[in-house]
């Protein structure tokens, strides 16, 4: 479960980024496309955050959709999924924006 | 947009903060008595950080490394019990009096593999994750300082036999290789759309098999198209040999901006034909 190492990674950003105060609330971005699912990594955080300045700590997942080209026809279009097919028949797109995985925001005592 | 009142940008070219200090008049109630103390009240601090940006930062670090040595570092990876141990040991039979060829082994348990790499001839390095599905820039880095392989080498990473975790950590490595095998569902590149799409070489292993089985190769292939239309798929079987020198073929191609020492793709499959 990567979800556990996207956790982590968030907790030890935090901690570096924000070297003092007790972490109330971290706000992150989540790609629908990025392959990470929210609700695991939230179970994950907080089994990550015990012991630490973020112990107790909210995460606020924004979940970024999916946006891709069609390089044949170049529509833009919404992407559920990875695996997206073009109305004009293209199998595949480029992905414009859902691959996000990012920390916003921190509110920090 | 602006937080404090939903206004976009800067108003008169001056900061956003300074324009709203007193353009309102102060008439609502202060109905509550505690002190305003700003040491104690929550700030929000703008962080816009990347959660894997550490390990981005660890697999520069690594891809560097490599580069200044000219090794050629394959991760290859795939879901358990596809051959890539096997396929491993064949490679360094066939390539190891042509190219030095190193190993690191990733598994979450044991150093079986570790062995049988060995026995083929190949330095290795075990890399036990323990809980961990995937292997990580940092992990790689510390098993090339261990394993220190020689300039102008070909090294393999043997990442954890899985096909959704390693998708997501770069390493550092020069090229990644996804090996599927025929007796997994066609489907595969489908249901992991994410290890399929990040592959620039796809091995399908064991056609030896195929007589026996009801996989079809053209379907498999079409639902790679799906996810990756660029990435060259590569029928082969690590133990009958078929398609073996086609792969050796890309490797020396491949590694040969790393690796000028290599040789000639043709010397190469030369050593691997049954």
């Amino acid at each position: 479960m990567h979800e556990l190492s996207i956790s982590q990674g968030i907790v030890d950003s935090v901690c570096e980024a924000v070297p003092d105060g007790q972490v109330l609330a971290v706000k992150v971005e989540i790609g629908k496309l990025s392959g990470v699912v929210p609700d695991a990594v939230r179970f994950c955080f907080d089994a990550c955050t015990r012991g630490t300045r973020l112990e107790g700590a909210r995460l606020d997942v924004v979940d970024v959709a999916g946006r891709g080209r069609c390089g044949s026809c170049q529509r833009e279009l919404e992407m559920e999924e990875l695996v997206t097919r073009c109305p004009c028949g293209n199998p595949f797109l480029e992905i414009l924006r859902g691959r996000e995985l990012r920390i916003r925001t921190v509110e920090v005592a | 947009m602006c937080a404090t009142c939903g206004c976009s940008g800067t108003v008169g070219g001056e900061s956003h903060a300074r324009s709203h200090d007193h353009d309102h008049p102060h008439d609502h109630e202060h109905g509550h008595s505690h002190p305003h103390d700003d040491s104690t009240a929550a700030r929000t601090v703008q962080l816009e950080k990347e959660i894997l940006g550490k390990n981005q930062l660890l697999a520069e670090r690594n891809r560097g490394w490599l580069e200044g040595r000219q090794i050629f570092a394959v991760n290859l990876m795939s879901s358990p019990g596809s051959g890539k141990t096997t396929l491993l040991e064949r490679t360094l039979r066939d390539l190891g009096k042509e190219v030095v060829v190193s190993v690191i082994e990733g598994d979450q348990e044991t150093r079986l593999d570790a062995e049988r790499i060995r026995g083929a001839g190949a330095r290795v390095v075990q890399i036990n994750t323990g809980t961990g599905c995937h292997l990580d820039a940092q992990m790689l880095g510390r098993a090339l300082h261990e394993l220190s392989p020689a300039m102008g080498s070909l090294l393999f990473v043997e990442n954890v036999g899985n096909l959704v975790c390693p998708a997501l950590f770069d390493l550092g490595e020069g090229a990644r290789v996804v090996i599927a095998s025929t007796t997994e569902g066609e489907d595969k590149p489908l249901k992991y759309p994410h290890m399929f799409r990040s592959a620039e070489l796809i091995l399908l292993n064991k056609v030896d098999l195929l007589p026996h089985l009801t996989f079809d190769v053209a379907r498999f292939v079409a639902h790679v198209r799906l996810v990756n239309p660029t990435a060259r798929v590569l029928e082969v079987s690590a133990t009958r040999g078929d398609g073996l020198p086609e792969w050796y073929r890309w490797l020396a191609a491949r590694g040969a901006g790393a690796r000028p020492a290599v040789r000639a793709a043709d010397e190469v499959s030369g050593t691997s034909r049954v």
